[in-house]
C-alpha cells in the first residue's frame, strides 16, 4: 500500500472541499478502496473519511425513500420499508459478498465499486485500459468468461460486479451529488458510463463530486419484484448473470414492468428494450421470451462467455414468469 | 532432467523392481505385517475412540503459536518481487529508490544474495524436500511466470510492502512454452518418479477392445489446481553464528532442515526446524522458495526475518496440480465382464521438477481385466514445478475411470455397482500380488442400502421438483496404503506411570499427536491423560514427510517398534523376583499402568514399581521401523463407496450437491472423531474438484490469473451438504495397528460420483472438469 494522508470531515461540503483541495478519495467502507490500495492499484494521495455521514433512511412525502449515502448494506437490505416495498432491492444486496463485507459497505461505495476483472486486477503482469489507458487489454482475448456480453469495446470487456446496482437500475434510482460548484441529482441509470476508448473514466462524477444520497421514487410496481443471481457456486461469487424485475399486470396484460440486467456489461444494464416490447403485452412465457430476445440482439459474445446470452435469456424469461405466477 | 538424472532414474527403477520381486516371493513371516501388530486384538479401548484434538483448546484459543507468529527481537519482514514473465532474463532492476524507502533495511536480488548449492528434488533424493533443482536468486534466469526476483526487509510489513511496490525490474523475454499443445508437440515422456514407471501393458489391450461388443472410448480431462490452505506459507528464521534456526508451516519437517543445511554447507544439525503447527498441507507446505529466501535475507541483514506470503504469492510460487487428459476405454462382454482397460494420460510438468501426476494409481488395482494398458505421459511446460495434491493421481485418474465404468453400466443396461462387484479382481491385476484386506462388495451393499440408492432411477432426467433435476451418482474410491522409510520414534515412562512420546512429526491439524498419544496410551496401559506426544521439531527422531496418508502408519510402525524395545527393557529391569520373573516380552502387554502376562493379567507389575525397584527414575528408549516392504509383499489399498445426489436447475444449470455418502474399507480406524474429519474434507475438496476448483493459467505468458480466493473458487459453506461417513473397521491384519491412512481416500472418486450423479439428473455427460453451469445449459 502506498502511504497517503487521512482526514475525517464534519459534512458534505467540508468533505467536498478537503477533496477539492487535496484531490483526496472518499472513503466509505473501504470494502473495495482498501483492497485496491493493497494491491496498489489505486493509489490515492489522501483519503476523506465520509463514513460518519448519514445513514438514515427516510420515508419522503411521496411515500419514496431518501437513503444516506453512508447507510451499511446491511442496515438497508434490512430495513423494513425496503424489505416490503422493494424486495428486488432487499434481494440484491443479500446475493451480494459476504454478511461480514456487507456489515462494512456503504451504499454510496458500492455505487462506485470497481470491476473484479482479474486482468484490472493484476497491476504488474497483465495489460489493462482501466488501470493504464492505452496499453491495451489481455482480457479481450484471455480468461473474459464473467466478461460483458452488451456494450463493450475493443478497449474494455469488463462488467461492473454490484448486485445492489442492478436492483437500483430497475427502481428508477435518483442519485443525490454534492460537488464544489453545488448539489445536483442524477438517475442511477446515467451514473455509470460504457467504456468506449477510456474504461479508466466509470462514471459521470466530476473530480471530486461525492455521493450524499440515493433516493427510490414511489414505485408501486416494485411490491411486486425480484432478484435472480446466477453464479458459479452458491455464495460468495459475483454474478454470471443477474435480473433485477418488477411487474405489474392488470387482467392478464403487462401494465409496467421494470428490468434490469448485472454480470453482463461495464454498467447496471437497465433493460429498455425489453420494457418496451412488454408494456401492454399479454403476460406469457412467449411473450418474455420475445422480449429478452429483444434486449439482447446486440449481445456480442467474447471467447469463453458465449453461453451468457443464452442464460440471461432464461433468468429473464424465468423470473418474469415467476412473478408472474406470483399472487398478488 | 539431465541425463545424468534420467539414468538414475532407469537405475533406481531396475533396483526397485528386483527388490519388489524378491519381496513379493518372500515367505510372510519375513516380511513386516507379517506378524500382526498386536494392538489389532486390542477391543474397547482407546482405540477408536473419539477424542478431540488434543491441541484444539490452544487453537480455539489462539495460543497455538504458528510460523507467522512467532515473535524475535530485531525482527525484519520481508516481501517478494514476482517475475512476470515465463523465461529469460532479469536486464535491470534499479533498487534505489526502494532502498531509500521509509524503514528499509535492504533489498536482495541475485546481485547480492548468498551463494546457495543447488538441491536435489525430493522425488531425487529421500532426504531433500526441495520441489525443484533451480538456483533460488542466484542469477539472472527467469524460468517461470511467478519466480522471485527480489527481496525487500523492512522494519514492519507495511514498510515492506510499499517499497515492494517501488521495484520495476526489466526483463528480456526469451522463447517460453507456456501452451500445453505446443509442450506436447516438442516432445512427452513416460512418468517415472521415485523408482516407479507409471505405465503398465498387459496382453493387447488395444486389440482386445477393438474386438468387444460393448465399448466405452472417451476423453476426460482436468484443470490445473492451486493450493489454498488456510494458513498462508510462512517462515520465521535466524541466525546464531552459523546455527540456524527455522519456524516453518512444513509437512516435511526433517527434510527441510536436511535441505536447508545442503543450501547454506552446512552440517545438518545446525539446522533446527520447528513447526508445532500447520494450518492444513494438502500436499503444498513443502520446501519452495520463500524458506531459503528468508534463510538467505536473515543471513545478509544479519537480523532475524519473517516471511509470509500473500494469498498470491502461493500461487506465485508454491505448484498445485497439473492439468490431466485422460483417454479411457473399457472393452466388456455383453455380461458386462470387462477384457481390455485402458488409461492414458497426459500430464504437464516443468523441465527442472518430476512430478507426473500419476493418474493410472488407482486403475492398477480397480478391476479384473486381462488385457491393460496404463500410461502417463508428461510434456514439460514453463511453469511453477507442479506437486502433489491431496490424492495425487487418483483424485483426478478416478474421475476418468470411474466416469468410464458409469459410461458402460449406462450402456450395458446395468446397475454400476453391480458391473463393479462383477469385476472384483481376485488378487491385484497389474502386480499379482494378494490383498491384504479388501471389502469392496461390503461398502456398496453397506453404502446403498444406508444411502437408499435403490431408489434412484436407471433412466436419467426422471425426477424433477420444480425447476430442479434431481439424480443419483456413485462412484469408486481408492488410495494405496504407504508407510515410508525412516520412521523412529522416542518414548519414555516415568516412575509416576507417565509417558511422552516424540517423534519428528508434522501436525497439520488432522490429529496427529492426539492419534499417537492414543495409540502410545492404549499400547502402554495409560489413561490419555497420562501420555504427551510431542512432535514439530526436526531433532526430535524420524525423516518422515507427512505426505500420501503415510504418517501415521509411518510413525505409528515406529512406536510399535519402540514399545516394543521399552518392554524388552522393563522385562529386564523387572528381574527375576517380581510377577513378571521369567517372562519374555513377548508374553506381556500393557495394562492398568503397567506390564502383564498377556493371559494371565494378575501377573502384574506397574511401571513405578519396575523403575523405582531398579533406582530409575525414568526409562527411554528410541527404535526406528522396519523398512516398508509389507507394501511390496501384499497389495494394501483403501477403497471407498461414494455415493451422491445433485439436483441441476433446469433453467439455469446451476448444480447443487444435495446429499453425500461415503462408505470406507480402510482398515481400522484409529480415532473415529478425526477420521471422521479427514473423510468429509476431503470430500469437501472432492466436491470443489468436481464443480468449481480450476487455475486460470493464460497460455499467452505462463501467468495465474485468478490468484485470490474470490477468483478461484472453492466450496463455501452452502455448497456442503450434509456429508454422511462410514467406514467397515475391519483391521488389516498386515498393516501397523491394522489401520490405514485416511487423508486422501475422501477426495478419490467424489468428482466422478457428482459428475454421474449431475448425468442421472440430466442425460447429459460432463467429461471435463469442473462441472460448471455453462456445460449443462
Amino acid at each position: 500500500m502506498t502511504p497517503f494522508q487521512y482526514a475525517g470531515a464534519s459534512d458534505a461540503a467540508d468533505a467536498v472541499r478537503r477533496a477539492e483541495a487535496t484531490g483526496a478519495r472518499y472513503l466509505g467502507g473501504g470494502t473495495n478502496l482498501v483492497d485496491l490500495m493493497r494491491e496498489t492499484i489505486e493509489r490515492p494521495a489522501a483519503l476523506v473519511d465520509v463514513t460518519g455521514f448519514s445513514r438514515e433512511v427516510i420515508e419522503q412525502e411521496n411515500s419514496g425513500l431518501r437513503i444516506g449515502a453512508a447507510t451499511r448494506n446491511t442496515a438497508l437490505a434490512e430495513h423494513p420499508l425496503v424489505r416490503t416495498r422493494y424486495p428486488v432491492l432487499t434481494r440484491a444486496i443479500v446475493a451480494g459478498a459476504t454478511a461480514q463485507i456487507r456489515n462494512m459497505a456503504t451504499v454510496g461505495g458500492n455505487l462506485l465499486q470497481r470491476t473484479r476483472c482479474t486482468y484490472f486486477y493484476d497491476d504488474d503482469g497483465s495489460r489493462c485500459n482501466k488501470r493504464s489507458p492505452g496499453q491495451g487489454c489481455d482480457a479481450l482475448d484471455g480468461f473474459n468468461r464473467g466478461h460483458a456480453i452488451l456494450g463493450a469495446s475493443k478497449a474494455c470487456v469488463a462488467v461492473n460486479p454490484s448486485d445492489m446496482c442492478v436492483a437500483l437500475a430497475a427502481l428508477d434510482a435518483i442519485i443525490h451529488l454534492e460537488s464544489p460548484g453545488g448539489a445536483r441529482r442524477l438517475p442511477l441509470t446515467d451514473l455509470h458510463r460504457l467504456p468506449g476508448e477510456r474504461p479508466d473514466i466509470e462514471t459521470v462524477l466530476a473530480p471530486g463530486e461525492l455521493i450524499t444520497a440515493i433516493e427510490l421514487p414511489a414505485l408501486p410496481i416494485s411490491m411486486r419484484s425480484g432478484y435472480r443471481k446466477v453464479r458459479d457456486r452458491a455464495s460468495y461469487a459475483f454474478a454470471l448473470v443477474s435480473v433485477a424485475a418488477a411487474l405489474h399486470i392488470e387482467d392478464g396484460h403487462i401494465e409496467d414492468v421494470r428490468l434490469a440486467l448485472g454480470g453482463v456489461s461495464h454498467k447496471p444494464w437497465r433493460a429498455w428494450r425489453a420494457e418496451e416490447a412488454l408494456r401492454g403485452q399479454p403476460a406469457s412465457e412467449a411473450m418474455f421470451r420475445r422480449a429478452a430476445d429483444a434486449e439482447l440482439s446486440e449481445a456480442r459474445p467474447l471467447k469463453d462467455n458465449g453461453f451468457k446470452i443464452e442464460l440471461a435469456r432464461r433468468t429473464i424469461v424465468a423470473i418474469l414468469a415467476q412473478l408472474a405466477g406470483e399472487k398478488r | 532432467m539431465s541425463l545424468r538424472e534420467k539414468a538414475k532414474q532407469r537405475l533406481q527403477a531396475t533396483a526397485m523392481s528386483m527388490v519388489q520381486k524378491a519381496v513379493a516371493l518372500a515367505p510372510d513371516a519375513w516380511v513386516p505385517g507379517g506378524d500382526p501388530d498386536p494392538l489389532i486384538h486390542h477391543r474397547n479401548g482407546l482405540i477408536g475412540a473419539p477424542i478431540p484434538r488434543l491441541d484444539a483448546p490452544e487453537k480455539v484459543t489462539g495460543t497455538a503459536r504458528f510460523a507467522a507468529e512467532v515473535p524475535l527481537d530485531g525482527m525484519l519482514y520481508a516481501a517478494l518481487v514476482y517475475s512476470t514473465i515465463a523465461k529469460g532474463r532479469l536486464v535491470s532492476l534499479d533498487t534505489s529508490a526502494a532502498e531509500a524507502a521509509p524503514g528499509v533495511a535492504l533489498v536482495m536480488t541475485h546481485r547480492n544474495a548468498p551463494r546457495l548449492k543447488p538441491l536435489p528434488t525430493f522425488t531425487s533424493n529421500l532426504r531433500s524436500a526441495a520441489q525443484d533443482s533451480l538456483p533460488v536468486l542466484q542469477d539472472d534466469r527467469i524460468h517461470w511466470n511467478g519466480q522471485p526476483v527480489a527481496l525487500v526487509l523492512a522494519e514492519t510489513q507495511d514498510q515492506a510492502d510499499y517499497a515492494k511496490s517501488l521495484l520495476h525490474p526489466v526483463y528480456e523475454p526469451g522463447h517460453a512454452i507456456t501452451r500445453f499443445a505446443e509442450a506436447k508437440a516438442a516432445g512427452l515422456e513416460t512418468g517415472a518418479m521415485m523408482g516407479m514407471r507409471f505405465k503398465d501393458e498387459i496382453g493387447d489391450a488395444e486389440t482386445v477392445l477393438a474386438a468387444c461388443p460393448v465399448t466405452v472410448d472417451e476423453v476426460y480431462s482436468t484443470p490445473r489446481h492451486n493450493h489454498n490452505a488456510l494458513e498462508l506459507h510462512a517462515v520465521t528464521v535466524v541466525w546464531d553464528g552459523d546455527d540456524l534456526t527455522v519456524h516453518d508451516a512444513t509437512q516435511k519437517l526433517a527434510h527441510t532442515a536436511w535441505s536447508l543445511a545442503h543450501a547454506f554447507d552446512l552440517a545438518e544439525l545446525q539446522v533446527r526446524v520447528f513447526s508445532p503447527y500447520v494450518g492444513g498441507g494438502f500436499g503444498g507446505k513443502g520446501l519452495w522458495q520463500h524458506q531459503l529466501l528468508a534463510a538467505a535475507a536473515a543471513r545478509l541483514a544479519g537480523r532475524p526475518v519473517r516471511l509470509v506470503l500473500s494469498r498470491e504469492g502461493v500461487y506465485r510460487i508454491v505448484g498445485g496440480r497439473t492439468l490431466t487428459e485422460q483417454r479411457l476405454a473399457i472393452g466388456a462382454r455383453p455380461d458386462g465382464r470387462f477384457k481390455a482397460l485402458v488409461h492414458l494420460g497426459t500430464v504437464a510438468m516443468t523441465p527442472h521438477n518430476n512430478m507426473p501426476e500419476p493418474l493410472i494409481m488407482g486403475t492398477r488395482g480397480s478391476y479384473a481385466a486381462r488385457a491393460l494398458r496404463l500410461e502417463v505421459q508428461a510434456a514439460r511446460v514453463d511453469m511453477i514445478a507442479n506437486t502433489f495434491m491431496r490424492g495425487p493421481g487418483e483424485a483426478v485418474g478416478t474421475f476418468a475411470l470411474e466416469s468410464a465404468v458409469d459410461e458402460l453400466a449406462v450402456r450395458l443396461g446395468m446397475d454400476p455397482i453391480e458391473l463393479r462387484l462383477l469385476n472384483e479382481p481376485e488378487k491385484e491385476p497389474t502386480s499379482g500380488l494378494p490383498f491384504s484386506l479388501r471389502e469392496v462388495e461390503k461398502i456398496f451393499r453397506d453404502g446403498a442400502e444406508r444411502f437408499g440408492w435403490s431408489r434412484r432411477s436407471q433412466t436419467p432426467g426422471q425426477r424433477r421438483q420444480g425447476e430442479w433435476l434431481i439424480g443419483m451418482g456413485v462412484a469408486r474410491g481408492t488410495y494405496p496404503h504407504n508407510r515410508m522409510p525412516g520412521g523412529a520414534a522416542r518414548l519414555t515412562v516415568t516412575r509416576d506411570g507417565r509417558a511422552t512420546v516424540e517423534f519428528a512429526g508434522q501436525e497439520m491439524g488432522m490429529g496427529t499427536a492426539t492419534v499417537h498419544a492414543q495409540v502410545t496410551a492404549e499400547r502402554l496401559g495409560l489413561p490419555m491423560t497420562h501420555v504427551i506426544a510431542t512432535v514439530g521439531d526436526s531433532t526430535l527422531p524420524g525423516r518422515v514427510m507427512a505426505v500420501a496418508s503415510a504418517q501415521t502408519a509411518s510413525f505409528g510402525a515406529a512406536i510399535a517398534a519402540t514399545h516394543k524395545k521399552l518392554v524388552k527393557e522393563l522385562i529386564g529391569l523387572a528381574g527375576n523376583d517380581g510377577p513378571l520373573a521369567g517372562l519374555s516380552p513377548d508374553q506381556v502387554g500393557g495394562l492398568n499402568a503397567g506390564l502383564a502376562k498377556l493371559d494371565d493379567p494378575t501377573r502384574h507389575e506397574s511401571y513405578a514399581s519396575i523403575l523405582s525397584r531398579a533406582g530409575q527414575a525414568e526409562l527411554t528408549v528410541e527404535a526406528t521401523a522396519p523398512l516398508p516392504l509389507e507394501t511390496m509383499h501384499w497389495s494394501m489399498h483403501s477403497h471407498s463407496a461414494m455415493f451422491c445426489e445433485v439436483r441441476v436447475n433446469a433453467v439455469t444449470g446451476e448444480i447443487r450437491v444435495s446429499r453425500i455418502l461415503g462408505a470406507f474399507d480402510c482398515g481400522r480406524i484409529l480415532n473415529a472423531r478425526t477420521a471422521a474429519s479427514q473423510f468429509r474434507g476431503a470430500i469437501i475438496m472432492g466436491i470443489g474438484l468436481a464443480l468449481m476448483e480450476e487455475t486460470q493459467f493464460d497460455e499467452r505468458n505462463g501467468r495465474i490469473m485468478n490468484a485470490s480466493l474470490a477468483e478461484y473458487h472453492v466450496p463455501v459453506h452452502m455448497d456442503v451438504p450434509d456429508i454422511e461417513v462410514m467406514w467397515t473397521d475391519t483391521p488389516d491384519p498386515h498393516a501397523p495397528m491394522g489401520a490405514h491412512g485416511v487423508g486422501e481416500i475422501g477426495i478419490t472418486g467424489t468428482a466422478a460420483a457428482i459428475a454421474n450423479a449431475v448425468f442421472n439428473a440430466t442425460g447429459k455427460r460432463i467429461r471435463d472438469l469442473p462441472i460448471t453451469l455453462d456445460k449443462l445449459l
